[in-house]
C-alpha cells in the first residue's frame, strides 16, 4: 500500500492540529502547575525553607570546658589534661559498615574489645549522626596513616579531646581518685546541658568530690557545617568556663617517700598537718596506674588488678579497717585520766596477765614475764597491756565509747575524702544489735588494748593522733587547700562539726604527750631505736595488731595463710612534740612488730618533713621547722 | 525534482537571505538560538552546581558539542530516510535490548549498558527513545488516521515490547519515557477520546495491583517518600527535603550565583546531575525559574509549530511525539526535585551533567530540524 493513497490528507492535518492544540493546553496546564508549585515553595513558604536552610547549615555545638587541674601544695601538677586522638565513625554516613571496619583494621590495630564495645554502642540508642568512638589514644603514626586514607573512608574521623592524665599516678591514684567515662547511672544525676560535650566524670576521690568545681561550665558555638558535619567556620562562640584549678594539701615528695617506704609490702601511711588538718600524704601500697581507667581499662588488665592478692585497687588508707592495737593506748590514757579511772601516779602490778578473779581466764600481756609495778607513763612507754586491761575495766565500755568517739573513731570525720570508711567503735548497743549478744566484761578487756571488735582506718588513726598533737583542738582532715588560689574554702568544704575535746585538766594532754615522747626517746621506749639521734623531739606509739582477717571477703589460699597471719605492724606519732608539724599513722600488713617495722617509717617521714623538705608546712612560716630543729636539737 | 532544483537555485543565488542560508544548512534559526541559550545558561548553572569545578563544565561542554554535531548531521538527512529505515532501526534496537539483557553491563543491580569492543559504551534504551516513536509513526502513518483498533493494537505492541524489555533491566524512568514517546504518537495519530478515557480507567484500576505485585520495594519507597519525606528524613527522604529546602530558601530572586548554601555545603545530593534545577532555584530564585521555564516553553512552542507545519503524517507524528517527550523530561525532573513526583532518574534536559541524554535530545532536535528544513522538497 503506497503512501498517501486514498488518504484524506487535509483531514489528517486538521486532526493533527486539533490534537496539537490539546497537547499545547496540556503543556500549559502542567507548566502552570510547576510554576504554582515553585511559587508555593519560593514565595509563599520561603520563610520556612530559609529557616530550614539556616538550621541545616548552622549547628549549635557544645564546647566542653577543660577540666580543672589538680596541684599539690607546692604547685606540682598532679592531674592535667592531655589531647588524646581517637577514631570515630558516623554510622549514618557509612554505607558498608563491615567493609569499613575491615579496612580500618588493616590501618590501625583494633582489638576485639574495641570492636565489641563499638558494636555494643552501635546497638544502643543514640542521636542521629552522633560519632561513635572506635579506638582511643591513636599514636602519631596511626593518625598520619588515617589522614592519608581518609578520602576512602567517608564517615570516619579522627577526633581530638582533652583527657585526664595523672603524671604520678602510681603514687597518687588512691589520694586523687580518677575520672572515667560517664555511665548510665551517672547520666541520671548530671545536668545534661552542662555535660553536653563532656565524656568524663570523676569516679572516685578528689575527682569525684570536687566534680562540680573541676568540671566548669559548658560553652557553645554556632558553626557552619557541610552535610558531612564537617565544621567550615565558627559564626558565634560563647567560651566555656574552665573548671577551677584546685590545690591540695598533699605533698608529692612526702607521698612518694611514703610509697618508697612501703614498697614491696602492703600497707598504708597517712600524714596530716595538725594545725590545718591538711592531709600531707595518703598512701596505699601497692598502688596502681589510674590512667588505665580513664579511657577504659581492658578486661585483662582489670582482672589482673582486681584479682591480685595484694589488692592494689583497695584503698587501705581510707577503707582498710584494722584493729588499732596498742596505738589506741594514748587515746585510752586520755580517757582514763579525764574520767578519773586513773591518775599520773596510780600503779598496777603486772604479773604477765590480767584476771577478773583468781580462777578466771587469763588475759595475757605481750611480755610473758610481766612488767612488774607499772604507772601510766611506763604503761604507754612500754606498752603494758595489763595496765590498760585494768583501767579499761575501771572505765567500762560506755566511758571508753564516749571518749573514743570524741577522737573521731566510728565515724568518717574527713571533710572531702570520698569513700572513707568509718571503722568500728564497739558499744553495748552495737553488740546487741549486730551480734544479738550482750556485752561481756571480757570485751571491755580486749577493747582496752585496741583489739576485739574495734576497727579503725589509717586515716582515723592519723586524725586521732593529730588531735593529741593539737591537744584536743579539732581540725577535720581535708585534702583541699585552695581553689584557684582562693583560700576561703567555706563554700566548698563541708562544715566542721567537731567540738574541741576539752579535758577537765588540760595538763593531762602534756602528760600523755610526754609519755609518747618517751616511747621514742626514753630509755625503755618501745620505739627508742626509731627515735634515736634525732635533732628534734617526736611523740609516738607503736602497735601490733593480731590478724584474724582483713575484711570479711578476704580469701587467702592455704599456703599464703601462714605468711599472711603475721601480725600487722602499726605506728602513730607526731613531731615535733611542742609545735607539731606532722602527725602520721603507719600500717604495714603482716609487717610483724610496730616498733621494728612501722616506727622507722614514721621517723623517715618526720625527718623528711622537718629537716629535708625544710619548709615543713608549705606556705606557713617557712623557717619554723628548721628553727625548731635547731632549738630542739640539743635535747 | 524540478521544483527542488528551482528552490535550490533560488536559495544559492541569494546567499544574503537568511532564510535561504538556514534552509541550505538545514537548521532552524529560532530553535537553534533557543537551544544555545539553554545550553549556555545550563553550563553557567552547572559551574555552581558542580561546586566551581571547571573540569565538569569543560566535560559537559564537550558532550554538548558532540550532541550538537549529532543534531546538525541528523538535520541534513531527509525525513524520508528516517521513514524508510525506521523498521530497520527499530529491529536493531530490539536486538540491542536483548543483548543488554543477556550480556549487558551496569551497576547497582541494573544492566543498562552495552559494551561492544571498539565502540564507546552505549545505552540502547536511550536510542529507543528516538526509534520507538519513529517506528510507531512509520506504522500508523501507513494507514488511515485515526487508526482502527487493529492498527492501534499493533502500534501499542511496537511501544510496549521495548518498554517491557527496558523495565526488565530494570530502568523504570527510561522505560516510562520510551513508553510516553510511543503513546504520544498514538495520541497524535488520533486515538479516540473514548479509548483514552478507557485507558485511564484501566490505569486507575490496575494501579493498586501494580503496587501490590509489580513494583519493587525501592520503587514503592520512592512513592511513599514523595508523599511524606519526613518519614525517613535521613534516608530516602533526605534528597527531597534538601532539594525543597534549596528551592524554597531561594525565594523570589535567589541567593545569587555561587551563593547557594544548600548545594555548596553539600546538603543537596546530585547537585550537578538530576537535582541541578534546585541549584538554579536556590541561586536565581523564582525569577530564575520563570526564565528557565519560559525558554523551555518557547522551545516547545517552536517544536509544536514545526510539527504542525510538517507536510506528511509520519513527520507530524514523529515531531509531535519528540516534542512532548522533551516536555515530559522537564515536567518529571522539576516535579521530582520540587517534591510533586516521586524520585525518578530523569535529568533536566540539556542542563543536567551527563552525556547520553544530551545526545539523544539533540538528536531529536536534529530530526525536528530535518523535518522543518526539508518540507518543500516533499511538497508538490
Amino acid at each position: 500500500m503506497p503512501w498517501g493513497e486514498f488518504k484524506n490528507i487535509a483531514a489528517e492535518r486538521r486532526l493533527f492540529q486539533r490534537r496539537t492544540l490539546v497537547m499545547l493546553i496540556f503543556v500549559m496546564l502542567l507548566m502552570g502547575a510547576l510554576i504554582a508549585r515553585l511559587y508555593q515553595l519560593q514565595v509563599v513558604e520561603h520563610e520556612i525553607y530559609t529557616t530550614l536552610s539556616d538550621k541545616n547549615r548552622v549547628q549549635v555545638q557544645s564546647v566542653p570546658p577543660p577540666r580543672g587541674l589538680v596541684y599539690d601544695r607546692n604547685r606540682v601538677l598532679l592531674a592535667e589534661n592531655r589531647p588524646v586522638f581517637s577514631v570515630t565513625l558516623v554510622p549514618e554516613r557509612i554505607t558498608d559498615m563491615s567493609a569499613t571496619l575491615a579496612r580500618l583494621q588493616t590501618i590501625l590495630s583494633i582489638s576485639d574489645e574495641d570492636l565489641e564495645r563499638f558494636q555494643r554502642r552501635l546497638k544502643e540508642r543514640r542521636r542521629p549522626f552522633q560519632e561513635l568512638p572506635l579506638r582511643y589514644d591513636l599514636n602519631e603514626e596511626e593518625i598520619a596513616r588515617l589522614a592519608v586514607l581518609r578520602h576512602e573512608l567517608p564517615g570516619v574521623e579522627v577526633q581530638a579531646e582533652l583527657v585526664r592524665y595523672y603524671p604520678y599516678s602510681e603514687f597518687t591514684a588512691h589520694a586523687l581518685g580518677f575520672v572515667g567515662r560517664i555511665n548510665q547511672s551517672e547520666l541520671q544525676r548530671i545536668d545534661p546541658v552542662n555535660y553536653a560535650g563532656t565524656n568524663y566524670i570523676g569516679k572516685s576521690g578528689i575527682e569525684r568530690f570536687y566534680e562540680q568545681q573541676l568540671h566548669g561550665k559548658v560553652g557553645y558555638q554556632h558553626v557552619e557545617t557541610n552535610a558531612r558535619g564537617r565544621t567550615l567556620r565558627v559564626l558565634e562562640r560563647k567560651n566555656p568556663v574552665p573548671g577551677e584549678n584546685i590545690q591540695l594539701h598533699l605533698d608529692l615528695r612526702l607521698q612518694k617517700l611514703a610509697h618508697k617506704l612501703l614498697d614491696g609490702r602492703r600497707g598504708a601511711i597517712v600524714a596530716i598537718e595538725p594545725a590545718t588538718g591538711g592531709i600531707l600524704a595518703l598512701a596505699s601500697v601497692p598502688g596502681f596506674d589510674a590512667n588505665q581507667f580513664v579511657t577504659g581499662i581492658s578486661v585483662e588488665d582489670y582482672r589482673e588488678l582486681s584479682e591480685s592478692r595484694d589488692k592494689p585497687l583497695f584503698n587501705r588508707a581510707l577503707r582498710g579497717q584494722y584493729p588499732p592495737g596498742s596505738t589506741l593506748k594514748p587515746m585510752l590514757a586520755i580517757a582514763a585520766l579525764d574520767s578519773g579511772a586513773t591518775n599520773h601516779t596510780r600503779r598496777v602490778w603486772d604479773p604477765g596477765y590480767f584476771q577478773f578473779n583468781s580462777s578466771g581466764r587469763r588475759y595475757r600481756d605481750w611480755k610473758r614475764s610481766g612488767h612488774g609495778w607499772v604507772d601510766l607513763n611506763l604503761a604507754i612507754t612500754q606498752s603494758c597491756d595489763v595496765y590498760f586491761y585494768e583501767i579499761a575495766v575501771d572505765m567500762g565500755v560506755d566511758t571508753i565509747h564516749h571518749y573514743l568517739s570524741r577522737f573521731g573513731f566510728g565515724e568518717d570525720a574527713a571533710l572531702d575524702v570520698a569513700g572513707a570508711l568509718s571503722g568500728l567503735l564497739p558499744s553495748k548497743e552495737w553488740k546487741q544489735g549486730a551480734r544479738q549478744e550482750p556485752w561481756y566484761p571480757g570485751d571491755t578487756v580486749n577493747l582496752g588494748i585496741g583489739q576485739g571488735f574495734m576497727l579503725a582506718t589509717p586515716l582515723q588513726l592519723a586524725t586521732a593522733t593529730a588531735l593529741i598533737a593539737d591537744r584536743g583542738y579539732w581540725v577535720e582532715p581535708r585534702l583541699l587547700k585552695s581553689i584557684d588560689g582562693n583560700n576561703d574554702l567555706t563554700s566548698f568544704l563541708p562544715e566542721q562539726n567537731h567540738a574541741p575535746l576539752t579535758l577537765k585538766n588540760p595538763d593531762n594532754w602534756e602528760f600523755v604527750v610526754e609519755a609518747m615522747a618517751d616511747v621514742m626517746h626514753g630509755a625503755r621506749g618501745t620505739a627508742r631505736a626509731a627515735g634515736a639521734n634525732a635533732s628534734y623531739r617526736m611523740a609516738g606509739k607503736t602497735g601490733t595488731a593480731q590478724v584474724f582477717s582483713l575484711a570479711e571477703d578476704e580469701e587467702y589460699d592455704a599456703e599464703e595463710v601462714k605468711e599472711r597471719l603475721r601480725d600487722h605492724a602499726l605506728f602513730v606519732g607526731f613531731a615535733p612534740v611542742d609545735n607539731p608539724q606532722i602527725a602520721v599513722s603507719v600500717i604495714v600488713e603482716n609487717g610483724g612488730g610496730g616498733s621494728s617495722t612501722a616506727a622507722p617509717m614514721a621517723r623517715a617521714l618526720f625527718d623528711a618533713w622537718l629537716l629535708e623538705f625544710g619548709e615543713g608546712g608549705g606556705d606557713r612560716d617557712g623557717s619554723a621547722a628548721a628553727d625548731i630543729a635547731n632549738v630542739e636539737g640539743p635535747r | 525534482m524540478a521544483n527542488r532544483d528551482i528552490l535550490h537555485g533560488t536559495d544559492s543565488s541569494s546567499l544574503g537571505n537568511p532564510r535561504g542560508f538556514w534552509a541550505m544548512v538545514h537548521l532552524d534559526p529560532i530553535l537553534l538560538v533557543l537551544l544555545l541559550i539553554l545550553m549556555g545558561g545550563g553550563l553557567f548553572v552547572l559551574y555552581s552546581g558542580a561546586d566551581r569545578n571547571i573540569d565538569v563544565v569543560k566535560a559537559q561542554g564537550i558532550r554538548l558539542g558532540i550532541a550538537f554535531v549529532v543534531m546538525v548531521v541528523l538535520a541534513q538527512l531527509d525525513p524520508a530516510v528516517f521513514r524508510r529505515w525506521a523498521p530497520l532501526f527499530y529491529t536493531l534496537g530490539l536486538v540491542a535490548l536483548v543483548a543488554v539483557l543477556l550480556v549487558g553491563v551496569g551497576a547497582k543491580g541494573a544492566q543498562r549498558w552495552l559494551a561492544v569492543p571498539g565502540l564507546p559504551r552505549f545505552q540502547p534504551s536511550e536510542y529507543m527513545k528516538l526509534v520507538v516513536p519513529m517506528m510507531a509513526a512509520w506504522y500508523l502513518s501507513r494507514h488511515y488516521l485515526p487508526p482502527g483498533l487493529r492498527h492501534l493494537a499493533v502500534g501499542m505492541a511496537i511501544v510496549l515490547v521495548p518498554m517491557a524489555m527496558i523495565v526488565k533491566q530494570p530502568d523504570l524512568g527510561t522505560s516510562l519515557l520510551v513508553g510516553m514517546a510511543g503513546i504520544f504518537v498514538v495520541f497524535f495519530a488520533g486515538i479516540s477520546w473514548k479509548l483514552i478515557a478507557a485507558f485511564f480507567a484501566l490505569v486507575s484500576v490496575s494501579a493498586p495491583v501494580m503496587w501490590m505485585y509489580g513494583m519493587r520495594d525501592y520503587q514503592k519507597q520512592r512513592v511513599l517518600t514523595m508523599l511524606d519525606p519526613q518519614s525517613d528524613p535521613l534516608g530516602a527522604g533526605w534528597n527531597i527535603i534538601q532539594s525543597k529546602t534549596a528551592i524554597g530558601s531561594g525565594g523570589y530572586d535567589g541567593k545569587g550565583w555561587l551563593h547557594g548554601t544548600q548545594s555548596h555545603l553539600e546538603f543537596l545530593p546530585e547537585s550537578h546531575t538530576d537535582f541541578i534545577v534546585a541549584v538554579l532555584a536556590e541561586e536565581f530564585g523564582f525569577v530564575g525559574m520563570l526564565v528557565l521555564l519560559t525558554v523551555y516553553f518557547l522551545i516547545i512552542l517552536r517544536c509544536l509549530h514545526i510539527a504542525v507545519s510538517a507536510q506528511d503524517s509520519f513527520s507530524r507524528l514523529l515531531a509531535g511525539a519528540l516534542t512532548m517527550t522533551f516536555f515530559i523530561y522537564i515536567f518529571v525532573n522539576i516535579g521530582m526535585v520540587s517534591g510533586m513526583l516521586p524520585v525518578v532518574g530523569v535529568p533536566l534536559p540539556l542542563v543536567s551533567y551527563g552525556g547520553t541524554s544530551g545526545v539523544t535530545l539533540m538528536a531529536a532536535f536534529g530530526v525536528l530540524m530535518s523535518i522543518h528544513t526539508h518540507r518543500r522538497m516533499i511538497c508538490s
